[in-house]
């Protein structure tokens, strides 16, 4: 049992859970971002029909948890576990979503590192023979986030250039025990890490320590070459956050080079006005289950190390002056069991 | 991981690395815009007085008429992009204090009538006027003990 | 140049440098708009109760009284003419009474409009 820890923070998955089926069902300015055309679903209206943001973020998750079962041709009574969360206070948007499920339900709070944690927790699931199929899913949406943390939408306030823009959608994937790859094969949980940055409008700023932090710790769990991945990717630090998370890794001696990327840069244009790039929890989970899910089943990438960031603030800490509690969890995805 | 950085160099790297809003291009937007919201209140000012009516009542009345039109432009979805191109020039007029009042009133109203926008309506506005108001009574009652 | 253009002239300029100290202080110290329209407020009070904005406002007209600092000035000069008429209840009570106009056309168009429009998602 224990040589499945490797080093203090990773674990090497010696079943390594397949993913089997992604969906990703996004807002229209997603929609005519650069990754457009690896979304399942775009949708035109930021209400979906719907009469509050809240539902409107909830039928997202809804949606997409159906798009997820129907793309593996699974049957509802064929999940095991849905692993879940999303920004909304108390995790609304997922449960809410969810309800109708009928599956046993774990709520995660990871912010924007919510797939990361719901992928780690769901593959030690299948890995240690609880679960056949576990569901990761999570949401965000633009509107329902900017009333929750910042402002009401028509208040006539200026964009910090660092500040990022809340993607609106809702992304998932399917984790089975059986399968031809994808496949996880290592996980590396990161640790709450806070520089004291204290700006909410600059996020990346804050979560690059966290990413750096455990992009650190796999490497040195592992021993594996810093040139071992294909890409690396982190979400959603944005063009600023990785940046700083670059020059944080080089001054320990982690030189990752042209293949480190991240979610935020990736799946707006600059010209989309988004200004340090995109962020919430979909932002990461729908570049995974659209674009780079779809370049590992065409073998474009063979084998990445993602790094989902969460920025653990609330609105309460923000006003009572707290600093922002950052954390970062690593899924090693590989098409070939190997390392 | 070696912790490279303190905090404060940290915060300091981050300033360095970090953009700021170019002022060069803000402030003549702001002065633009708020120099412009300005001429209309001059415009209603000098209306008003063409009219007659007291300087009180001017003043009042057009208050009255400058927040009715930043609740309007806040109900057709326009402030808010007038917000993003003026910055202070649409938040500091009396205009501004009104889109403050809808826009919390908009977006509440998902929450009922009491709760939502009623509770909500003075979420920004609120601080403004508690604090407008308080600084108010106290020069106030400097005022009457320095002239009694 | 007759005194109408000369009027808006004035507001022109003296609301817009008022407006751009507000844009300074937005980028330089990422004070949000909440804190911004308090600052705004409560300054001119004080400097109104140093006789100081009353020359802006001679100056300005407009361009002195609708920016918020212009709000914090019919606070003040609303108390002080209250205290002349009623003494030490014209503090309580002079500052809501000059203001009243405004403040009651917020509630009342604010609540009509949150009742019938809907806010919408920025592109």
């Amino acid at each position: 049992m224990l040589d499945k820890k490797v080093g203090k923070q990773t674990r090497r998955l010696h079943n390594p859970p397949v993913i089997t089926a992604t969906a990703s069902i996004v807002g229209p300015k997603e929609g005519k971002g650069p990754l457009a055309a690896h979304f399942d679903l775009t949708v035109d209206d930021e209400l979906w029909g719907e009469k509050t943001w809240e539902k409107a973020e909830s039928k997202f998750v809804k949606e997409t948890y159906a798009k997820i079962l129907s793309n593996a041709s699974l049957a509802a009574n064929g999940v095991d576990y849905i692993i879940a969360g999303d920004l909304l206070n108390q995790s609304i948007a997922s449960t809410f979503g969810l309800r109708d499920s009928g599956v046993p339900f774990y709520g995660v709070y990871g912010a924007c590192s919510t797939i990361g944690e719901s992928m780690g927790l769901g593959a030690m699931l299948i890995d240690g023979g609880f679960a056949s199929n576990v569901v990761c899913i999570t949401s965000s949406h633009f509107c329902s986030a900017e009333k929750q943390f910042r402002f009401p939408l028509e208040l006539g306030s200026q964009r910090a250039p660092t500040s990022q823009w809340t993607v609106t959608g809702s992304a998932g994937v399917l984790l089975s025990a059986e399968g031809t790859g994808p496949f996880i094969t290592k996980i590396t949980t990161g640790k709450v890490v806070d520089l004291g940055i204290k700006d909410q409008n600059n996020m990346g700023a804050a979560m690059a320590p966290a990413a750096a932090d455990t992009i650190y710790a796999h490497f040195e769990d592992t021993g594996l070459p810093h040139d071992y991945y294909d890409m690396v990717i982190t979400g959603d630090l944005g063009s600023i956050g990785l940046e700083i998370l670059d020059d944080l890794l080089s001054s320990n001696d982690i030189r990752i080079g042209k293949v480190l990327n991240d979610g935020g840069v990736m799946i707006f244009d600059k010209k989309q006005d988004v200004h340090a790039g995109g962020s919430g929890c979909c932002c990461c989970a729908s570049v995974l289950a659209g674009y780079l899910y779809d370049s590992l089943k065409k073998g474009k990438l063979r084998k990445i190390l993602l790094v989902p960031t969460g920025a653990l603030l609330s609105p309460t800490s923000v006003q009572q002056g707290e600093s922002i509690p950052c954390v970062a969890h690593a899924i090693v995805i590989e098409n070939v069991i190997g390392g | 991981m070696q912790q490279v950085m303190t905090k404060d160099e940290y915060k300091k790297y981050v300033d360095k690395k970090s953009p700021n809003s170019s002022l060069i291009r803000n402030i003549p937007k702001a002065f633009l815009v708020g120099g412009l919201i300005c001429v209309v209140g001059q415009f209603f000012t000098n209306t008003f007085k063409g009219m007659g009516m007291e300087k009180d009542a001017v003043s009042s009345l057009t208050s009255i008429v400058m927040i009715s039109l930043g609740i309007l432009f806040t109900a057709l979805n326009l402030y808010d992009d007038l917000g993003k191109f003026a910055g202070a020039g649409s938040i500091v007029p009396i205009t501004g204090f009104a889109n403050s009042i809808a826009s919390p009133a908009m977006e509440y109203k998902s929450e009922g009538l009491v709760l939502g926008i009623g509770a909500k309506m003075f979420l920004i506005a609120g601080p403004v006027l508690v604090h407008g108001i308080g600084a108010s009574i106290i020069v106030g009652i400097i005022y009457y003990l320095v002239t009694t | 140049m007759n005194n109408t253009l000369i009027s808006y002239i004035s507001a022109f300029l003296v609301g817009g440098v008022i407006c751009s100290l507000g844009q300074i202080l937005i980028d330089k110290t990422k004070l949000t708009p909440a804190r911004i329209l308090v600052l705004f407020v409560t300054v001119g009070v004080f400097l109104t109760a140093l006789g100081l904005y009353q020359k802006v406002v001679d100056i300005g007209g407009a361009g002195a009284t609708i920016p918020l600092t212009g709000f914090g000035y019919s606070l003040a000069k609303g108390t002080f003419s209250d205290v002349d008429k009623h003494g030490l209840l014209g503090a309580f009570t002079g500052g809501i009474r000059a203001t009243a106009g405004g403040v009651s056309a917020a509630i009342v168009f604010g609540y009509l409009v949150a009742v019938i429009f809907k806010p919408k998602a920025k592109a």
